[in-house]
């Protein structure tokens, strides 16, 4: 097999491809205006509507970090962020596969730089983009009456980046088994709704260990238990360690399936290829 | 160089030094533990827990702060408690199931309802025992004393009314009429109003101290709450006399009454039936005693907030606020 001797690639040219792939997805996102308001208005019917009928579930137990009463607006709202955050990573990993049947990643795979690279400032743009979402999001709660502490805003702002990580990373994972965008449907059945509802987004723990001691052990396993739980705590100014520990440990699992995923020498691809 | 290695340390020590203004200490009574929770007001953690008479219900601090005055109801008395040494010192004779008092403005007499034998006792802090009784409507309950200390305001539980008294004379002045099954009274800062809460009525009713009428009746509405939840109990209004907050029992709630419109300008959710209220020294905090889930809840005066919430012990009925 011929080989070419590649010179390596100054750092600049690292940036400057990053900026480029962040810069488009940051594009996507504005011109999507669809995908905008959606991702907007989703954890907004949420909280203006569902919690409004369980505005009061809550009023009898005090749950860590929340140091009184709250109301149930309250308590769902960083569940709606990791929910931001989960859709956005979902809607990278339909990009992904847009991209694949339009060819356009193909111009991306065949740059010279490294795949994981790649697939890496691709994750930065959807986390990027996600971050931003997000904080639109608690601008916009505050009229709920969801106003955490000021220094919340700025400690969530870590734990924002660390679960879009984790979440846009299983995008990639997801993007690299999806094949045809049809089957897009089956990740909102198969990942997202399961997801989101077994975990402690919607209802605190304590309330399934009450139902369901298995559903119980499900919720605390799902590592969007932790992400939720992670931006829970650093709105309130504070760190959730464990959470902060799965959700770090997931982000290298998932990116890493990822990276072999996309490698078209062994991954999942190949295989995918041979199977056509 | 060395300024700069200052400056965070100037900060820090400016952060530290800034919640020392609130040094005071908080007293709980426990109506069924039939204790007293010390907490330090500015950790908020539980600093000791005195074993006092059976029920204490109604808790009042001294002007000094030097001790802390306790209706035991059950026990037929009131009993003073030394801040310092937390140990009760003296007790005071009262006449029969002492509920709520209040103390004069300097700090001479106390003044017992006796929910059973329908009359207000008038209690000599000195000499520790009932100088007169007064006699009133039925099942006197609320107390609450003029700043300047000359009238006297009582409720009757089953008369539904408000007595005014001439502390001088010990005679009745006047007799209100407000809501049904009266509770707490409480004076503005400059004497001109009362407010006294109706727990069955569900209402705050407004007198005016010079013409004794009723000037506003405030109600309470919360979506989703019904009704004959909203029991209106303890009242407190702050010393610029801008918002007044009822305690409204059951409905978990306190409503922030803007004190010259009278509107409800907002409820905050506390814990379960709310029943008591005192500020902090500063005035910039406000203590509730939630009775049911058996803690204190703490209130950010201006911002309308609920900032904490705290376990005390069983049945927490009132709080006093000392140095």
């Amino acid at each position: 097999m011929l080989q070419t001797k590649l010179r390596p690639l100054p750092p600049a040219a690292y940036a400057r491809c990053m900026a480029g792939i962040i810069r488009r997805e940051g594009l996507r996102w504005v011109h999507q205006r669809g995908r905008f308001v959606s991702a907007l208005v989703r954890p907004l019917v949420w909280l203006a509507i569902f919690a409004a009928g369980f505005r009061f579930v809550l009023g009898v137990s005090i749950i860590p970090p929340y140091e009184t009463y709250i109301p149930y607006e309250v308590y769902i709202a960083p569940g709606l962020i990791a929910m931001i955050e989960l859709f956005n990573g979902m809607q990278s990993s339909l990009s992904m596969v847009y991209d694949r049947e339009m060819g356009s990643m193909k111009t991306l795979m065949v740059s010279p730089f490294p795949r994981w690279f790649l697939l890496l400032s691709k994750l930065l743009a959807g986390v990027a983009v996600a971050v931003v979402q997000s904080y639109i999001f608690l601008g916009i709660a505050w009229f709920w009456e969801i106003e955490p502490p000021a220094i919340g805003y700025l400690a969530v702002l870590p734990a924002l980046i660390l679960s879009g990580l984790m979440l846009g990373a299983l995008g990639l994972v997801m993007s690299s088994f999806i094949r045809q965008l049809e089957n897009f449907a089956g990740v909102m059945n198969f990942v997202i709704f399961p997801m989101f509802f077994a975990s402690s987004a919607l209802y605190p723990l304590w309330r399934v260990k009450e139902s369901s001691l298995f559903l119980w052990w499900v919720c605390q396993l799902n590592p969007f238990t932790s992400a939720t739980e992670l931006i829970r705590f650093a709105l309130y100014g504070r760190v959730d360690w464990m959470s902060a520990a799965v959700v770090i440990g997931c982000t290298v699992v998932f990116m890493a399936a990822a990276v072999a995923g996309y490698d078209p020498g062994r991954g999942l691809m190949a295989r995918k290829a041979g199977a056509e | 160089m060395q300024t700069v290695r200052l400056a965070p340390a100037l900060l820090g020590a400016a952060l530290l030094a800034a919640p020392a203004a609130r040094a005071e200490r908080l007293f709980v009574s426990n109506e069924k533990d039939n204790t007293v929770t010390v907490l330090d007001g500015q950790t908020l953690a539980v600093t000791a827990t005195v074993k006092v008479g059976d029920r204490p219900r109604g808790i009042v601090a001294s002007p000094d702060g030097g001790s802390v005055y306790i209706c035991t109801s059950d026990s037929d008395h009131v009993e003073m408690l030394d801040t310092k040494t937390l140990t009760v010192t003296r007790i005071l004779s009262s006449g029969p199931d002492p509920e709520l008092m209040t103390l004069s403005p300097d700090g001479q007499t106390l003044y017992v309802a006796n929910e059973n034998d329908n009359m207000v006792s008038v209690v000599d802090v000195k000499a520790g025992r009932v100088m007169t009784e007064i006699p009133v409507g039925v099942e006197p309950e609320g107390m609450g004393v003029s700043p300047d200390g000359r009238v006297l305001v009582n409720t009757s539980e089953t008369t539904s009314m408000a007595h005014f008294i001439d502390t001088g004379t010990q005679q009745s002045i006047a007799n209100v009429l407000v809501g049904s099954r009266p509770r707490v009274a409480r004076f503005t800062a400059d004497g001109k109003q009362v407010w006294v809460s109706a727990e069955v009525g569900g209402t705050v009713s407004v007198i005016d101290t010079a013409s004794h009428t009723v000037v506003h009746t405030v109600s309470f509405a919360i979506p989703g709450v019904p009704a004959e939840s909203i029991q209106p109990v303890g009242i407190a209004i702050t010393p610029d006399a801008k918002t007044a907050f009822v305690a409204l029992g059951p409905a978990n709630r306190i409503a922030a009454v803007d004190a010259k419109t009278y509107e409800v300008r907002k409820y905050l959710l506390v814990g379960q039936r709310v029943w008591n209220l005192a500020f902090s020294l500063d005035g910039k905090r406000l203590y509730t005693t939630n009775g049911v889930s058996n803690d204190l809840s703490v209130i950010d005066v201006d911002g309308l907030r609920v900032v904490k919430s705290v376990p005390v012990g069983q049945l927490p009925w009132g709080v006093a606020v000392v140095p």
